[in-house]
């Protein structure tokens, strides 16, 4: 990894000119495609947090919706300030998707403080609870629709934005964990009373790891905000959370790499079995199982988890760094 | 001025005063042996001095200024490094990870210099991965220095501690009975290990240790801790025939 700057253009061009070819595409596919590229920011976050510094954290869907609803609230409200052409209100969507960035990191720093005395299991309930009061703020907030919802966005989102986001999170979660600085996260995550003996100042690193992660978390609550053109208070929950989290899990704790294949597959798996049905040629028992696809998918996590329980690339990072 | 000084200081948990009214001294370049029998409240010396535990009464001061209430990882900013009894590693990290972990708080850049990598950001890696390796060559441990930290065998995850510890460019050492579990060969190499540290990066060691072998072979002098309190202070040979030592470790009888 010496030149990961050339790798992020080489990213970067990649998706401009993949975004050419994504126009003719069937809409169901499409939405299957941006859904996976804001799942993986979603789980590439989250890792930071949970697989690096070790942090369990159960409210990352909290984040994501302070993301989504800040980003809405400034496009629905200044969309069109500089001009209706596409690169005014473009410009002003990039802008709301820092904004909703910057307000959901505001927001981490506020779980990142608990996140000090709290450890384990004390410090997920505590995060999962801090989604919720997300959660219902929002459903109680007359401006952000309340339970009725939010919509009316501009359909902002699309290929090459969530894909260049997508590159730059896992540029910059490797280019942090890999450098001597971002070595801190890892430290704290192995050991953290050693960590603080070796001059590494473990409240910064685990406040720091909680910010990024919220920051990441909210840009792409912006992105599904500007896609899906409606959210809801509802679409935020707790089931969001676990989703995430299932995914870090899956690929393997502390695997940037698993865990972009583990938010693939867990975006694609339940899309795939709702097909699973159709096929004549499988034997019965399997299609009527497959038509409750939800049981499946549990069965098929359970298998994954008994035989793989690191995770599937959860081995990986031990050889990392042998020339920084 | 001493290097470290320790004034009537206590530690109190409750009713129990583990360091009770605790004075002495360390100069520089000096090999300082602190033993005492179990419980005695060595390694809460260690955790006071370390700013793990904050003392409740006295000072401790480490060149001339005072270490009480910072965070550990100030003091440790400050100049005193230490290993632990039962043994910290970062377990899932390399060894040359785990020593480049300690060369964090020696950067110069902050979090965007890792982030876009700009000028001189690779110069400053490679120095820290030269200084990492030129450590990990003179404990031996180069060939293992892609090997998770928890897969070494038990010596030499005990050599890695030092070398970590060192890493940070202590100007006091502390080590946590670092013989623990070693047999009589492991020991004598550990002997020579501690000598060598010693010499070679000009430090002070304070060294706790309950094998009477090691640390009256290679202490200048030694502190003794009975109860939390200070029975005897002096070089091995006087310590070796002090009633007050012999009567702590063997009890009343024997003196």
């Amino acid at each position: 990894m010496r030149h990961p700057k050339s790798l992020l253009f080489i990213a970067l061009a990649l998706c401009a000119g993949a975004s050419f070819f994504t126009g003719g595409i069937n809409p169901y596919y499409y939405d299957i495609l941006i859904t996976i590229g804001i799942n993986i920011i979603l789980a590439v976050s989250l890792n930071l947090v949970t697989g690096y510094t070790g942090q369990f954290s159960l409210g990352h869907a909290g984040f994501m919706a302070v993301g989504a609803y800040s980003s809405a609230w400034i496009t629905l409200t200044f969309g069109f300030v500089l001009g209706t052409s596409l690169p005014a209100a473009g410009s002003v969507y990039l802008l709301a998707l820092f904004g909703g960035g910057l307000a959901a990191a505001a927001a981490g720093l506020l779980v990142g403080v608990p996140s000090l005395r709290l450890r384990g299991d004390y410090l997920a309930i505590v995060t999962l609870g801090f989604s919720e009061i997300i959660k219902g703020v929002i459903q109680n907030a007359e401006p952000l629709g309340a339970q009725r919802g939010l919509g009316g966005m501009v359909q902002h989102t699309n290929f090459f934005w969530t894909y260049a986001i997508v590159a730059l999170s896992i540029y910059g979660i490797l280019t942090l964990v890999h450098s001597t600085y971002g070595s801190g996260f890892l430290a704290v995550r192995d050991d953290e009373i050693a960590a603080e003996s070796m001059g590494i100042n473990t409240t910064k690193y685990k406040v720091l790891a909680f910010v990024i992660g919220a920051f990441m978390a909210g840009v792409a609550g912006g992105l599904y905000a500007h896609f899906k053109q409606f959210i809801h208070p509802e679409g935020f929950n707790f089931l969001k959370s676990v989703d995430i989290v299932v995914m870090v899990i899956l690929g393997g704790m502390g695997s940037t790499a698993g865990v972009c294949l583990a938010a693939v597959i867990l975006t694609i798996l339940p899309e795939f079995l709702r097909t699973v049905s159709d096929y004549t040629w499988l034997p019965g028992p399997v299609r009527d199982l497959a038509e409750n696809r939800m049981i499946l998918y549990s069965l098929l996590l359970i298998i994954l988890m008994l035989t793989r329980p690191q995770g599937l690339f959860g081995k990986l990072h031990f050889i990392r760094s042998k020339k920084s | 001025m001493s290097l470290l000084e320790v004034s009537n200081t206590t530690m109190q948990f409750g009713g129990l005063k583990c360091v009770n009214d605790l004075t002495f001294r360390m100069e520089e370049n000096e090999l300082v042996g602190l033993i005492g029998p179990n419980g005695a409240g060595k390694t809460t010396v260690f955790n006071l001095v370390t700013g793990v535990y904050r003392q409740t009464a006295g000072t401790i001061r480490f060149q001339g200024k005072s270490v009480s209430g910072h965070r550990p990882y100030k003091i440790t900013g400050r100049g005193i490094a230490r290993t632990f009894q039962n043994i910290r590693l970062f377990g899932s990290l390399s060894v040359f990870d785990n020593v480049r972990t300690a060369c964090n708080m020696h950067l110069r850049h902050g979090i965007s210099h890792a982030l876009f990598r700009g000028r001189g950001f690779h110069e400053e890696e490679d120095e820290i991965g030269k200084s990492v390796m030129e450590l990990l060559e003179i404990f031996g441990l180069a060939a293992m220095r892609d090997r998770p930290g928890n897969s070494l065998p038990y010596g030499d995850q005990r050599r890695l501690e030092i070398v970590r510890a060192l890493a940070t460019r202590p100007k006091l050492l502390l080590l946590d009975e670092p013989a623990a579990g070693m047999n009589s060969s492991e020991k004598e190499r550990l002997m020579q290990l501690i000598r060598f540290t010693k010499e070679k990066f000009r430090l002070s060691i304070l060294l706790v240790e309950h094998d009477m072998k090691v640390v009256m072979g290679i202490c200048e002098r030694i502190i003794v801790l009975d109860y939390g309190s200070k029975i005897a202070e002096g070089p091995p040979e006087e310590i070796r025939h002090n009633p007050q030592v012999i009567a702590a470790y063997l009890g009343k009888e024997a003196a």
